[in-house]
């Protein structure tokens, strides 16, 4: 009965946030002086394009957008568009529409985040609890490098690594997804050029991601280490290793959820690396996006960010709910 | 406040961010004259005229940096102060009131933070047409107090069944009389702290957005300058002078408050203390687990509890307050 009412309420909560979110997306590229789309072809018409063909754009956006009907048809025509899966059409790349455009980028993305969301995990929490058991002069050096890496902004680490690896010391291309004028594809010359693009944008969220990771798990470790259970377990003379798998088990439990977040978090989670290296991903796509305005896909990319995100929040909450009993009887007292 | 003792790294990290501060708000006063000039063409590298080089537009970096530094630190301050100050309002009435109150604010606030920051600001950022400095701070703070707003409240409703405040009420004092003179001194602490947390991601924020073209308009800022190195191509020819001074002034900027932040806490957190009095039992057990840091460094294991909650910030490129259950929970347990 308490879990239903759980589960229920964390839907409920979550599809709140849900419409609050599509709604500002929905509003807030409206607010813009005039409208998008008046701005959009004023330019396309400075570069030239000719007077009949710029019609047809202009009215193409009006009938896309229904500019022409109240605001909360305008509405319903986006959430009718979005349930069928059209994002609309892009400004810039004309005609293309933002689901392709999107769908180009995001395996990109997807390729990069995962392997070093997953890889930084594994070695940042070796590393944390490690740390945490050993003490000493290990404990404080791979705490203090943690700390500063993970107080880091990302893109700072990305920024010197291009600049160290790539230019001071030309031992790896400056950026791109691969060599320009080669086609993407599963040949070996290929797969060799992935990877030599791939090595530094990789290796600039993992380390900052193992530091993350590392000082989360030291604490966590420690923070286990003092408590009462494990001074009972002492008492009652338990073997050491015992009580480390003890600890291990209570410590992980935040960073599994850790982990499940950060994973739901990955299409925005590193949107300035990938312009940093020009890595033809979702970043990258926004970067320039906003650069020219084009405010669907701008709009689309926000909203595939909202979405995956609290899907996986509440994924987290769904499942801590099943496991943890402490959470669904703390939830009827505390919000 | 002789009982108070602040450690070796708080006077540090207090020292390192006032001279970044004199950096920023002193050095334009007295070598401010040459901002938006050209001094030298294209990417020249540092000499005797211009310390730090030049940049796209030929124009002085060091001049640049040192605006960039004023106005990344003002976006930070007034950004923290108002995000921590609606963070407080919302957080004191909601946990003072309880009631309906409390459940209508507290919806408010999960609502605001489960929607990741990023997305709202980029929306609002790309609807502004004229981004000033203080628009882009208010803009920030908006995205940013509900976690405040959270640990507030926990804190607040805690000290709500506190007898002294029945006193205060049967004097006739005002439900804002309470909450500012009988609430607020139990939470200063707090508030201090969550300040400085505040500043640091709202610096940070501003950066990344900047990075994505989305900054203050006619202005300077740290991200702004890395914004311009990465457009005009400065990393790939080499002009080192235009983006790592940012970047390390960025990553100094963000770690020293970090690191204010975490010896704030040694001072005002009771858990250090208790770490202290386990520290000798555990010690006295000889096994290999005694050798953890909290014995040498008792206050270590109270640190990472809060920079955790910015590292989460920082990897998902500003998004707020990040996860919601996790950065709560965090908060929560503090409080306890």
């Amino acid at each position: 009965m308490r879990l239903r009412n759980y589960l229920l309420g964390k839907t409920l909560w979550y599809i709140g946030a849900l419409v609050v979110a599509v709604l500002l997306n929905f509003i807030l590229p409206r607010l813009v002086p005039g409208n998008p789309v008046d701005t959009i072809v004023s330019q396309a018409g400075r570069s030239g394009t000719q007077a009949e063909s710029l019609r047809q754009i202009y009215q193409h956006y009006v009938r896309e957008f229904e500019l022409d009907k109240p605001l909360w048809e305008q509405f319903l025509a986006y959430i009718a568009n979005l349930l069928q899966g059209d994002l609309g059409t892009s400004f810039a790349l004309y005609p293309a529409k933002v689901e392709s455009v999107i769908a180009e980028a995001l395996p990109w993305t997807i390729g990069l985040q995962l392997p070093a969301i997953l890889i930084g995990w594994l070695v940042g929490n070796a590393l944390g609890a490690i740390a945490a058991f050993k003490g000493g002069w290990f404990d404080r050096g791979a705490f203090l490098s943690s700390l500063f890496l993970s107080s880091m902004p990302y893109y700072c680490l990305a920024i010197i690594l291009l600049y160290t690896f790539a230019v001071a010391l030309p031992m790896l291309p400056p950026g791109g997804g691969y060599e320009p004028g080669t086609t993407p594809g599963f040949t070996l010359a290929f797969t060799v050029d992935f990877f030599r693009h791939y090595w530094l944008p990789f290796f600039s969220l993992v380390i900052i991601f193992i530091g993350g990771q590392a000082v989360g798990m030291r604490s966590m470790a420690i923070y286990e280490l003092n408590s009462d259970y494990v001074n009972y377990g002492r008492g009652l003379g338990l073997p050491d290793q015992r009580i480390v798998r003890y600890i291990f088990r209570n410590a992980m439990l935040p960073q599994v959820t850790g982990l499940a977040l950060a994973i739901g978090t990955l299409v925005a989670g590193a949107l300035i690396t990938e312009i940093v290296f020009s890595y033809p991903g979702i970043g990258y796509l926004l970067f320039s996006a906003i650069s020219q305005n084009d405010y669907p896909v701008i709009q689309a990319i926000t909203l595939i960010v909202v979405v995956t995100v609290l899907l996986s929040n509440y994924l987290v909450e769904v499942a801590y709910g099943f496991i943890d009993p402490r959470i669904r009887a703390a939830q009827v007292g505390e919000r | 406040m002789r009982m108070v003792r602040f450690t070796p790294r708080f006077w540090i990290s207090l020292a390192v961010f006032l001279a970044v501060v004199a950096f920023g708000v002193i050095g334009p006063m007295f070598a401010g004259d040459k901002l938006g000039e050209n001094v030298g063409g294209l990417y020249d590298p540092p000499s005797a005229e211009a310390w730090l080089g030049t940049d796209d537009l030929g124009h002085d970096i060091f001049t640049n940096l040192m605006f960039g530094t004023r106005t990344s630190l003002i976006i930070g301050m007034i950004a923290g102060a108002v995000a921590t100050l609606i963070g407080v309002v919302i957080g004191l009435l909601a946990g003072y009131h309880g009631g309906v109150l409390e459940e209508i604010l507290m919806g408010i606030t999960n609502v605001a933070l489960a929607i990741p920051a990023i997305v709202v600001l980029i929306l609002i950022s790309v609807a502004l047409d004229f981004r000033s400095i203080v628009a882009m701070a208010v803009v920030i703070a908006i995205t940013s107090w509900p976690w405040t707003a959270r640990a507030v409240r926990a804190q607040a409703s805690s000290v709500r069944t506190r007898e002294h405040l029945d006193v205060a009420r049967l004097s006739g004092a005002s439900t804002w009389q309470i909450l500012v003179w009988d609430v607020l001194p139990y939470l200063l602490s707090y508030i201090a702290m969550a300040f400085v947390l505040q500043v640091a991601s709202a610096i940070l924020a501003e950066a990344g957005l900047s990075l994505l073209g989305l900054g203050p308009s006619n202005s300077v800022s740290l991200g702004i300058m890395l914004n311009w190195s990465l457009v005009g191509e400065s990393l790939r020819t080499g002009a080192w002078w235009s983006f790592i001074p940012p970047t390390l002034l960025l990553t100094l900027v963000a770690f020293t408050l970090l690191m204010l932040q975490s010896s704030l806490d040694e001072v005002f957190n009771p858990r250090l203390r208790r770490g202290q009095r386990l520290a000798r039992p555990t010690a006295g057990s000889g096994a290999a687990l005694a050798q953890v840091g909290v014995v040498t460094e008792p206050a270590m294991a109270d640190v990472e509890e809060v920079p955790t909650d910015g590292a989460d910030t920082v990897a998902t490129g500003g998004l707020g307050a990040g996860p919601a259950s996790r950065s709560g929970s965090g908060h929560g347990r503090e409080t306890r």
